[in-house]
């Protein structure tokens, strides 16, 4: 199962690298994740998405909890969040296919970010379903390149 | 203008700061400022001959004082030298400041001579670890690093100086106080938990309590003690645990796991309430793990939540500090006169499991009988260390610890070469106190080198080495799961050896070293013994000489560790003795 776990560190050198360490030798998986500043600047924040049984997310936890650089571990898995993550999609498109990708992009409100001769450059921000029913939808036109960004989230309402 | 001072004062007024009086450390360039300041210190520094052996030091004083061990090396090798060391503390929970010295701060990250990056190596071993970059940082560092390694669950933490950084001159300030926003350990336990686990106990009828490393650590002993007493429960301690609970009390089942006591090992099969006590559910212990404590209910106490369920699923998790949450739960706890089952204990503890006979095979001499004599002739006070192997689970079967901190090893890294710098560490931090090192004819050579500290500081341990010319453990797992393919086990081998041989004889050749000639080579005086009559006139010399001491016993080649859960085996399914031919 995924879950999406959101983790407030001190803003300093190394950080990461700890984080890392951890899952590595505890052998968690991370599905993506994503790092970056907050209203604070002495903190970060690192959104993270894992795969794992409940017991296991518990004891990722627990051990994020240890680490002295780490300030707050909140597992928004089931709180009513909103979340987002982003892609560039590079794909062909010549003078007969770019008017029915520039079709599927507007209907996915996505945008065209860069034109050239053979190919144009999408992108697309939204969950991952939206995001992964683009790439399909794109797919048949050839994909050149794609880039995706790990996940944000952000649960609604009161902190 | 106040006054101002280099890095390496501040690291010496930081370290009085904190009360240290003892440090290990072995210089090297990067760390000459801090060494050239050293003459100024107010507190003693021992020079090992390894910075293995200071680490190892350093972690055999903190744990038999209580103390934090504070140890020093130069950047790059010298580093890494003390990655065992720091491994060994972290599984054990030991705490320990360790100082490294690094290149200076602009020739960090361009492969510099003797340049290291310790801090990276040192993450997963450490319970933090700080490479400071500034020296008005310094202090605060300091200050934080001594709070993290010996507050909550203690362990080793780490902090690099790079050499610029020790000259550079600020003022000083040293911080009253620390604030880590990250860090607040929990030391009270829930009350709701607490009373939720008196009623627990009040209403079981088989409970058992498994004792580990965090009674002693937490100094709860006495508190074990009382709730063992009120409430009729007999106890169990891990490798770790040995000397949280006297071992002479009627209470007493001794060591539990792989080489624990038939009526440790069965009490807990059988039990309907398991009371873990600073303990975390190490393999070692719990064998199959499927089939730990079946019929149990477990309440797990302990300071570290992650701990807590990571092995085996709790019923009733108290998080917090030991010596409190006891102290709470024996106001609670009903006081009883007999528990449930005080006479299926008693059977098991008659069964007298340690089947290690007490003469080796045509009269030679094992290693019972020398335990259990330096037990008798220090009248069980001495402070037993050790290395790591069969020596080690002998020496906790057959002394009968009666105190904290009475037993020094390395638990859950089994660390070979641990032991006799730990024993020197032991010995500094307690001057009059008599220290034995028991220690196998492997494990003593993997820091030898420590013969020169004992003997340049005159640290009187007595070194008793169980020598059968074998990696006596595994060669026992050799013999009993490897069809007797002595693989590398034996220490006698010869290149001019056959190539696979498992019947050592009287015409294999010589063990080398002659470990008392290498002990006289370094002033110390040592003997060798080979029978079981000689045993306790020799150790009573070994007493009796005012400094260190090593006495080669050469025991019983193949004799083994039992009982013995087999590794993947259930505890109720143990091997009490060997299957005759």
């Amino acid at each position: 199962m995924k879950h999406t776990v959101a983790v407030q560190v001190a803003n300093e050198s190394g950080v990461l690298a700890r984080i890392a360490s951890l899952f590595s030798r505890r052998g968690f998986n991370i599905e993506s994740l994503s790092v970056g500043q907050t209203e604070d600047e002495d903190v970060s924040r690192i959104t993270l998405v894992v795969c794992g049984s409940q017991k296991d997310l518990e004891q990722l936890e627990k051990q994020l909890n240890k680490l002295i650089v780490v300030y707050k571990v909140s597992n928004i898995t089931n709180d009513p969040a909103v979340s987002r993550s982003m892609a560039f999609i590079k794909v062909r498109a010549d003078y007969s296919t770019r008017s029915e990708i520039i079709q599927i992009v507007d209907v996915f409100r996505g945008e065209i970010v860069d034109v050239a001769n053979d190919s144009v450059m999408v992108e697309v921000t939204g969950d991952e379903g939206k995001i992964n029913a683009m790439e399909e939808l794109l797919e048949p036109y050839g994909i050149i390149e794609l880039v995706r960004t790990g996940k944000i989230a952000m649960t609604r309402g009161k902190k | 203008m106040s006054k101002r001072f280099t890095g390496a004062e501040i690291f010496i007024k930081s370290l009085s700061r904190e009360g240290v009086e003892t440090i290990f450390g072995y210089p090297g360039g990067t760390v000459l400022p801090i060494y050239d300041k050293l003459y100024d210190a107010e507190f003693e520094h021992i020079l090992p001959h390894h910075e293995q052996g200071g680490i190892h030091a350093a972690d055999g004083y903190a744990r038999s004082t209580g103390r934090i061990g504070v140890v020093i090396a130069t950047s790059g090798p010298g580093a890494t030298n003390l990655v065992t060391g720091l491994a060994t503390a972290y599984m054990d929970s030991v705490p320990l400041v360790a100082f490294t010295g690094q290149v200076p701060s602009h020739m960090l990250g361009t492969d510099a001579f003797q340049e290291a990056d310790i801090t990276g190596i040192s993450m997963p071993i450490t319970k933090h670890n700080y490479l400071v970059q500034k020296t008005e940082n310094l202090a605060r560092i300091i200050k934080e690093a001594f709070h993290i390694a010996s507050s909550g669950r203690p362990g080793p933490v780490l902090v690099d100086i790079p050499k610029d950084i020790m000259l550079q001159e600020v003022e000083f300030v040293y911080p009253e106080q620390v604030d880590l926003r990250g860090y607040k350990p929990n030391y009270r336990g829930h009350p709701l938990q607490i009373k939720k686990a008196a009623e627990k106990i009040n209403q079981c009828r088989r409970p058992v309590l498994y004792a580990g490393g965090g009674v002693i650590i937490s100094e709860a002993s006495s508190e074990l003690r009382q709730l063992a007493e009120k409430a009729q429960i007999p106890v169990t301690t891990t490798l770790t645990g040995l000397g949280a609970f006297d071992e002479k009390n009627r209470l007493s089942l001794g060591m539990l796991g792989m080489h624990g006591s038939t009526e440790a090992n069965m009490a807990i099969s059988h039990a309907d309430l398991i009371i873990a006590v600073g303990c975390r559910f190490d393999d070692r212990v719990t064998g199959k793990l499927e089939e730990f404590a079946q019929e149990a209910d477990i309440i797990h106490i302990d300071i570290d939540p992650a701990e807590v369920g990571k092995r085996v699923a709790i019923d009733i998790p108290i998080v917090g500090d030991v010596k409190g949450i006891l102290t709470k739960l024996n106001e609670q706890v009903s006081e009883k006169s007999s528990n449930g089952w005080g006479s299926q204990i008693q059977e098991w503890q008659e069964m007298d499991c340690r089947r290690c006979s007490s003469t080796g095979k045509n009269g030679r001499l094992s290693s019972r009988p020398i335990i259990e004599e330096i037990d008798s002739l220090t009248d069980g006070e001495a402070f037993i260390v050790t290395e790591v192997g069969q020596h080690q689970m002998w020496a906790a079967q057959f002394f009968n610890y009666n105190r904290p901190r009475q037993f020094i090893t390395s638990g859950g890294l089994g660390t070979m070469g641990y032991g006799f710098p730990a024993s020197l560490g032991v010995q500094v931090g307690n001057r009059e106190a008599t220290v034995f090192l028991l220690a196998g004819d492997g494990s003593f050579q993997m820091n030898i080198q420590e013969l020169a500290t004992a003997a340049k500081n005159n640290l009187p341990v007595k070194i008793v080495i169980f020598n059968n010319h074998y990696l006596g453990m595994v060669r026992q797992w050799q013999e009993m799961f490897l069809d007797r393919r002595y693989s590398s086990t034996c220490l006698r081998r010869r290149s001019d050896c056959p190539p696979q041989c498992s019947e050592p004889d009287e015409g294999c050749p010589e063990m080398i070293p002659d470990f008392t000639k290498v002990a006289q080579a370094y002033g110390i005086k040592a003997e060798k013994i080979t029978k079981p009559e000689e045993v306790r006139a020799a150790l009573e010399r070994a007493l009796a000489e005012p400094g260190p001491y090593l006495l080669d016993c050469l025991i019983e080649v193949e004799e083994n560790v039992f009982p013995m859960v087999p590794p993947g085996g259930s505890l109720y399914e143990m091997i009490l003795e060997e299957e005759s031919e």
